[in-house]
């Protein structure tokens, strides 16, 4: 005990020496394709601005459903060693009672931003993190092998597939075995949820939880939007996209073996990175539609900055924090990684339309973002986004109809929502 | 373990103790057990304790020092409908947790079983004279020796079905005719778990079951080969009976051990409903839903089941010793 107290002492006096003299900041990212790249750019710059303080990046995982279950233990235990967290664009109202407000710090900045990415951002009236970047998925499509044979841009799911396979069939035949049609995000976990609730919003079938807390999933449309998923495994995706996060779908989209691929914005500066046997092979359009009179939907993803609250620098904290989202780095990371900026200004700055140009081309599927419903189902959301991917990917892997899997759904979420959310 | 077996031994010797002397040695040993126990006390008894406390709260991980006191509600609670129709909640009752039980059970049986077949064979020809022996001891250690996750994510690379090492060669040598998406899909997703988990454990269980190939006095093979006994009827008279309590104990310790198999499914496959084991979903439950003392109330039974194969175990365990041959 006394030894335990004496390191306690050590440790104090430690920190507290740290905090008169210079910042030590931890930083927490998990990100995908070249973000960790990126992040070290961006810190040598901030460190390069602010000599006084010393960053230094956590790496973890890509897959945001590993990285919650960490943060979330770190942040109960009340973990002093990481100051900055990358947050997702869901887990606002969960970690919110752990993270510093950020209201009074930004408030010089904020009207910059889209109000909707901020809003999102904001639990029980407290700016919780600032939006770095925001993320919209879009349709990547082969412009060369679309041109080959012949065919338009696809604009329904069922002409995507249609096209898909033709393709397919036609470049297997040509001797490129390892063809394949679409490849997306069909393993069990967050990305799934993105991907399904776009394919069930497309079709009219609602968003799984309406923003007034109404369960809305168990619907004819939303089933035949699944079942229709359901029979492109196997026939224009490879069985193993049941098992693909976003990085096994862009790797094989990026060996040229996809004619079609859902992803987020990052995958369009890496498919014309140097590598890439796509290289200015390709293009990207909104996600298709059910049908006729359906508008497309694009998941709302995105990532933000947040400030421990248990973190012992806080000024300096926030001082990185802003740094990080501010207009030259938004700007650098819009032409570097092709990630969408969450300052409105940004979207009309000539030299992103240059050397971006796929950045104001994404205005267009920004528009159509639909959000998770993350805000209606607060702390139970996770479990919301569990019970759903799992009826999902049960569906996928021919266990159960869409419709048999979306009443057990209903039935789950039901139970789960109780009085209320 | 190994504290328990001790401090039993102690206590059943005792009676037998007379001299001052004995006494006195008995007293200093128990003192050099004390900063063992102290210890076990705080990094294991403490914790343990406070997750059945929190098993019969309605703890949340945002605030752990704020749960009320509910019962056994995260167990099994009901509630009759005006209907007159009782619906049953809680742990007891819900299908998720016994699939993982299912699960996990047959993860342990199976993986467990392979694993000892196949360790018995590396060990006996581990056990034979020839040149490099002791390379090729060495040398089958390492699976064990890498640590799991990073194991883990090595086969998972391998066993992707565009990239993987292992679709390419099965292709190649003819075995499938198409990719196999290996930890996608339902059927194959537990093979791959128990292909991995064979790799990386049967090691262990060869090293063991050699320690007690080692002790067989070499006379008896000697009588059997002088008396022309058949090769494999010395192995099930002679070598089998005789490594018994090695393999009993290796088994046992394999088995505690797959119960509780939390890494490989974790990192290989860990949403699958088809691998997800009770230490998988009890993780699942504490930290990325917002059911802290749901999970809670999921490790306190991982931990009884656990501990009734422990006690089973020490019990199986005196019967030999005191019964002589069992």
């Amino acid at each position: 005990m006394r030894m335990k107290s004496l390191m306690l002492g050590l440790l104090a006096g430690v920190s507290a020496v740290a905090t008169v003299q210079a910042a030590d900041l931890q930083i927490v990212l998990g990100d995908t394709g070249t973000g960790l790249q990126f992040l070290q750019g961006q810190i040598e710059r901030y460190q390069a601005a602010n000599p006084e303080d010393k960053v230094t990046i956590v790496p973890m995982p890509s897959s945001t459903s590993d990285q919650f279950g960490q943060y979330k233990l770190w942040l109960a235990a009340g973990n002093t060693d990481i100051d900055v967290y990358t947050t997702d664009v869901i887990w606002a109202p969960q970690l919110a009672d752990h993270l510093t407000d950020l209201t009074e710090a930004t408030k010089d900045i904020i009207g910059g931003y889209f109000p909707a990415i901020v809003e999102s951002q904001t639990a029980n009236g407290k700016l919780v993190a600032l939006p770095s970047f925001t993320d919209a998925p879009a349709l990547y499509y082969r412009k060369d092998l679309l041109e080959k044979y012949g065919k338009s841009v696809p604009k329904t799911w069922d002409e995507l597939a249609a096209t898909a396979k033709e393709i397919q069939d036609g470049e297997r035949a040509a001797g490129n075995k390892d063809m394949w049609g679409f490849v997306w995000q069909g393993n069990a976990y967050e990305g799934l949820t993105c991907d399904a609730l776009e394919w069930v919003k497309s079709s009219g079938g609602g968003q799984i939880v309406e923003p007034d807390g109404t369960i809305s999933i168990n619907n004819e449309k939303a089933a035949a939007a699944i079942d229709r998923a359901k029979g492109w495994v196997g026939t224009i995706s490879p069985d193993g996209v049941l098992a693909y996060g976003e990085e096994e779908s862009r790797g094989v989209w990026q060996l040229g073996n996809a004619v079609f691929m859902r992803n987020w914005p990052y995958a369009y500066g890496l498919g014309n990175g140097d590598d890439s046997a796509v290289k200015g092979k390709f293009d990207v359009t909104t996600l298709p539609i059910g049908a006729e009179g359906d508008a497309p939907a694009a998941t709302l993803g995105g990532w933000n900055l947040a400030v421990s609250k248990y973190s012992p620098d806080q000024e300096a904290a926030i001082r990185l924090v802003k740094f990080l989202s501010s207009p030259d780095e938004q700007k650098r990371r819009a032409i570097e990684q092709t990630n969408l900026p969450t300052l409105v200004a940004t979207y009309d700055d000539a030299d992103v339309a240059a050397k971006a140009p796929i950045i104001p081309l994404w205005k267009d599927v920004f528009l159509n973002a639909v959000p998770r419903p993350s805000g209606p189902t607060g702390l139970k959301y996770n479990e919301v986004s569990s019970l759903f991917w799992s009826a999902v990917h049960d569906t996928l892997s021919g266990n159960g109809t869409g419709a048999e899997n979306l009443e057990l759904l209903e039935a789950k979420l039901t139970e789960l929502k109780g009085d209320a959310w | 373990m190994t504290a328990e077996a001790t401090a039993g031994t102690v206590v059943r010797t005792h009676p037998q103790i007379q001299s001052d002397l004995m006494k006195s040695r008995v007293a200093a040993a128990m003192w050099f057990l004390v900063p063992m126990l102290v210890a076990l006390a705080i990094v294991a008894g403490w914790p343990l304790l406070r997750t059945i406390y929190f098993s019969l709260t309605n703890t949340s991980l945002n605030n752990l020092y704020g749960g009320d006191f509910v019962g056994f509600k995260n167990y099994l609670s009901w509630t009759t409908l005006k209907s007159g129709r009782t619906v049953f909640s809680g742990l007891l009752v819900d299908p998720a947790w016994w699939n993982a039980v299912g699960n996990t059970l047959r993860f342990a049986v199976i993986s467990v079983t392979l694993e000892t077949v196949i360790g018995m064979i590396v060990a006996l020809v581990l056990n034979a004279e020839f040149k490099g022996r002791g390379i090729v001891r060495a040398a089958i250690l390492i699976p064990w020796a890498i640590p799991t996750i990073v194991s883990a994510k090595m086969w998972s690379w391998m066993l992707n079905d565009q990239f993987g090492i292992i679709n390419d060669l099965f292709l190649s040598l003819g075995i499938i005719s198409q990719k196999v998406a290996w930890t996608a899909t339902a059927e194959t997703a537990m093979t791959a778990v128990l292909i991995v988990d064979i790799w990386k454990t049967t090691p262990f269980m060869a090293l063991l079951i050699l320690a007690g190939l080692q002790m067989v006095p070499k006379d008896v093979y000697e009588a059997a080969k002088i008396d022309g006994v058949h090769p494999v009827k010395v192995f099930f008279k002679v070598t089998l009976p005789l490594v018994r309590p090695a393999v009993m104990v290796a088994v046992i310790f394999r088995l505690l051990d797959a119960m509780r198999i939390f890494d490989l499914i974790y990192v290989l496959t860990p949403n699958s409903k088809a691998t997800k084991t009770m230490s998988v979903i009890s993780r699942e439950n504490l930290f990325d839903f917002d059911k802290f003392a749901y999970g809670s109330a999921q490790s306190t039974l991982l931990f009884l089941m656990i501990a009734v194969m422990t006690g089973l175990y020490i019990w199986l365990g005196k019967v030999r010793f005191d019964g002589g041959d069992r």
